[in-house]
């Protein structure tokens, strides 16, 4: 059984792979494995052999590497044949799925369903099963679930413990606007994320006055959600293009100068757009329309320059360069440039700073094992820099690094980049001049 | 020899190695049947040992059930060497990754054979000190690796090969004996040179389990050049002029044209687009002052050899990025077609400049695409002929456009290898390179330690009617 229309992998894709090895110590569960067929050159060849017909689709070992593999494209952001590794897993992930849906065991199948086909599709269902989870957060309902087996049950133990802290209030976008301060440089309109908005909305609300102090007149614009990251990334392409549908015409014709998202794994699918639609005349225009203008809220913010009314923050940080940000989207000075801005702060490197830390969309749950040694090796390699704070810029990391720090009994926050400079702009007294301390790499 | 393995042999491998370090299914066969060259086979089975028993314990194994081995690293290699031929046992060895000692004194270091070359250079450098061997490959090949194939890269110019840094090494016979050969001594010179048969034998004789490197002082100060040329002949004078007047830089790259626009395509490095060929130098040294008049001298001679614009990298980030590009040129050469048939001659410098002449003239008269790279101030240039491999009549105007290649740098005095070794790509010409006798004592030596022939078997030795660059078959085609 091979790959069948639609989204069959690209063969001009996997036929540039030269085999020259280079992504082999970039892949984290090479890293973790040491085998080729857990590497990125292995997997190329397995769906290349696929397409060929030399492999059956529903192998057990082609089922378990497309499941294995985070998607995080660290071999691509090396790859010098320039191989789009992520234009190859995610129709073939889409092949595995169509293909095995109906022999998954029932519980995978309903949480798929209910994640995928509703949740993720539904602003709306989502804000209620978040204003229930924020319930049951408050009154300690996690315990009881706990201790009537309930998630047991349900297989979802593990997840539990990595479910994001709901936010107080929600950050519902509704044409809001909030005015440049300052001379006004350019309007931007801005994704709220899905699982940003619920879980993070202290961050949405960062990101509004960063942008808005750096001479940004901010719309939130109605109408959008959630990008189809979480869907595109577990085999889902089609309901990720009705998602992505919803965006683009949320955004278009708005005459916003550039669309700004600050959660990196959105920002890269938002960014691709264009690629998901190559085969819809009808799409193919407007996708990559959107796309040329969309810009992660640190590449903005380097791109346009920030007010320099920042307060001193007398923390060592260390930075966690999300996948979805260094890989995909190939940004890792921005961020480190804006955080250096900050009086007092002091960036320690930590090593492997751009391995995966395994949280990788729903990888939690398809993969726990992987997910949790990659965790696990993400958090020694903060304890060796002993950071009061953790720095990152997408909301899986976060809760990823959070719940393996909580683990490891370890005192240690986790922000977003637009936070750190939200509380320096908090922190600011005109009075006092402070020039930035200068960023350290001392590993 | 067995074409197939046992039920109760994978026991046994899995007694020795553990469950989960015996692979056997299609997947794991599929991804072991390849390194960085376009042929595709199936190994009977792939085991990971964990140390020198181990590897000890396989080895007894495949003697006795008369097992071909093929061991393995990083399988980045570009000739052949770690595709298992005729049924073997993939032997991988990248578990053993561990860097056993630095030692500061005697400067060296004592490695497991599946550390990757920057992991070493990195922790060496660290200690204030060096190792030079650096293949293009060095952040994804393993010292094993390299060792087996005995890797070159920009810097052995000044420095040297990987041979001239292997001061010990310990060994697995085809038998499974164990022996040591060298130690930390710097000088060494009892019985026959060991360490020199055994760096290079592309796992033809044995499986190399553990390495002990010389290594030097890190030089303090560095520089890096770029010299532009209207016409490539010019780039090969200047190399020439600059050797002949007693200069010794760390690195003489050549890249034509062919091979910036590559480069240009996969991370914009700021190369001149309009040049027909550059030349890359780096000097380093300990005195600054030194290193100021090595540079003032390459650059008086670029320009009197016809050198358009002089370059110099102003900051280590430079610097940096211009090394990067050249790394990785094999592989963006795959943004022009799909298959290339990557060369790497090594030639007296003194022919520079003919041979280079002499392959644009092959290039043209076979109508193929040439591009020419390579570390220039050694000789060892890579033609890497760009093709299709699924047209069949361009194909045969690739076959006689490497054999005319071949042909030439043995006839400029050259030899078909400087650093990527025999393996399957080239063996068939072994015999016009090294001629009968020498060709006739390898044989002997490989006799000798393998009288079964288990040892990656199809590997750097001609075989009549036997497979070649272009007739084995890859799944690719």
């Amino acid at each position: 059984m091979s790959f069948t229309a639609p989204d069959i992998p690209p063969a001009d894709v996997f036929n540039r792979c030269v085999r020259c090895g280079l992504c082999l110590p970039t892949c984290p569960t090479y890293v973790e494995t040491l085998v080729e067929t857990s590497g990125p050159r292995g997997r190329i060849a397995l769906i290349k052999a696929v397409a060929e017909g030399r492999l059956n689709l529903t192998s057990p070992g082609f089922v378990h590497q497309m499941s294995e593999c985070l998607d995080c494209r660290a071999c691509e952001a090396v790859c010098p044949s320039g191989v789009e590794y992520g234009r190859l897993l995610e129709p073939a992930r889409t092949q595995v799925q169509r293909a095995t849906a109906a022999r998954q065991p029932w519980h995978v199948r309903t949480l798929r369903w209910f994640l995928l086909d509703r949740v993720f599709s539904s602003m709306a269902l989502l804000r209620f099963v978040a204003t229930l989870l924020r319930l049951s957060q408050k009154l300690g309902l996690q315990s009881l679930a706990r201790a009537t087996g309930l998630l047991r049950v349900l297989h979802l133990e593990d997840s539990e413990k990595l479910a994001p802290r709901i936010s107080d209030r929600f950050f519902v976008p509704r044409d809001q606007r909030w005015s440049a301060e300052g001379k006004r440089k350019a309007t931007v309109f801005m994704h709220a994320g899905c699982v940003m908005h619920v879980a993070f909305a202290n961050v949405d609300e960062a990101t509004v006055r960063v942008l808005q102090k750096a001479g940004c007149d901010v719309v939130a614009p109605s109408g959008q959600g959630c990008c189809g990251a979480i869907n595109i990334h577990a085999g889902e392409m089609e309901r990720g293009r009705q998602l992505a549908k919803r965006n683009i015409t949320a955004f278009e014709g708005s005459g916003a100068d550039v669309y700004i998202i600050n959660a990196a794994g959105c920002g890269s699918t938002l960014k691709e757009y264009g690629n998901l639609f190559e085969d819809d005349p009808e799409w193919a225009q407007r996708a990559a329309a959107f796309s040329a203008q969309v810009r992660d809220v640190t590449e903005w913010l380097d791109e346009v320059g920030i007010s320099p009314d920042l307060g001193a923050i007398e923390r060592t940080i260390t930075y966690q360069d999300p996948c979805h940000l260094v890989h995909a989207q190939r940004i890792a000075g921005a961020p480190r440039r804006l955080l250096a801005k900050i009086p007092g702060l002091r960036l320690r490197e930590m090593p492997e700073s751009s391995l995966c830390c395994g949280s990788a969309g729903i990888y939690n749950l398809t993969q726990p094992e992987m997910a949790e040694r990659l965790q696990k090796r993400k958090v020694a390699n903060i304890m060796r820099v002993t950071p009061e704070i953790v720095v990152t810029a997408n909301p899986g990391c976060a809760m990823q690094m959070a719940a393996g720090l909580r683990e490891a009994g370890a005192e240690i926050s986790i922000k977003h980049v637009v936070e750190m400079l939200d509380e320096a702009y908090a922190a600011y007294s005109p009075s006092i001049r402070l020039e930035p301390a200068s960023a350290s790499s001392s590993v | 020899m067995r074409t197939d393995v046992s039920p109760n042999v994978l026991d046994e491998l899995r007694e020795i190695a553990g469950d989960s370090h015996v692979l056997t299914a299609d997947e794991d066969l599929l991804t072991y049947g390849f390194d960085g060259t376009w042929y595709d086979q199936r190994p009977l089975a792939v085991v990971l040992p964990a140390n020198t028993a181990e590897v000890s314990a396989i080895h007894k194994l495949a003697t006795r059930e008369r097992l071909a081995i093929t061991p393995r690293a990083l399988g980045s290699g570009l000739s052949g060497g770690a595709v298992p031929l005729s049924g073997s046992l993939i032997l991988s060895i990248v578990r053993m990754n561990a860097i056993l000692e630095i030692d500061e004194t005697n400067h060296v270091a004592v490695v497991q054979p599946g550390v990757i070359n920057a992991d070493l250079q990195s922790a060496v450098e660290a200690r204030g000190l060096f190792y030079p061997p650096d293949p293009s490959s060095y952040k994804q090949s393993a010292i094993g690796g390299n060792v087996a194939e005995n890797a070159g890269g920009a810097r052995c110019l000044k420095y040297g090969v990987t041979s001239n840094y292997v001061q010990a090494l310990e060994i697995v016979l085809p038998d499974g004996a164990v022996f040591r050969t060298g130690g930390k001594m710097v000088k060494n010179v009892t019985g026959y040179d060991l360490r020199a048969l055994f760096t290079g034998s592309e796992g033809t004789l044995g499986t190399i389990t553990e390495i002990t490197l010389r290594l030097i002082p890190k030089p303090k100060f560095s520089r890096t050049a770029m010299a532009t040329f209207a016409k490539i002949d010019d780039a090969a004078r200047t190399v020439t002029a600059v050797m002949a007047a007693g200069l010794i830089p760390t690195s003489i790259e050549l890249l034509d044209n062919l091979t910036m626009q590559c480069l240009e395509e996969f991370s914009p490095a700021g190369l001149p687009l309009e040049a027909d060929a550059i030349l890359l130098f780096a000097v380093d040294g300990d005195h600054e002052a030194a290193l100021d008049a090595e540079s003032a001298e390459i650059e008086r001679i670029a320009r009197a050899n016809g050198a358009g614009e002089i370059r110099v990298a102003h900051s280590q980030a430079d610097s940096d990025r211009l090394w990067a590009a050249r790394r990785v040129i094999a592989p963006a050469l795959a943004r022009k077609r799909p298959h290339r048939l990557g060369e790497d001659i090594s030639i007296p410098r003194s022919a520079i400049p003919e041979m280079i002449a002499r392959v644009r003239t092959i290039a043209a008269r076979n109508n193929v695409i040439i591009p020419v790279f390579g570390h220039a101030g050694d000789g060892n240039l890579h033609p890497n002929i760009l093709c299709d491999r699924r047209d069949a009549e361009e194909m045969k105007r690739v076959r006689e456009a490497a054999r005319e290649i071949f042909e030439t740098a043995v006839d400029l005095g050259g030899t078909l290898s400087g650093e990527h070794g025999i393996g399957l790509l080239k063996k068939q010409f072994m015999e016009m390179d090294v001629g009968p006798e020498a060709l006739r004592v390898m044989r002997a030596i490989k006799n000798a330690l393998d009288p079964l022939g288990i040892m990656n078997p199809g590997k750097i030795f001609p075989d009549p009617g036997g497979v070649d660059a272009f007739t084995l078959p890859g799944v690719t085609s």
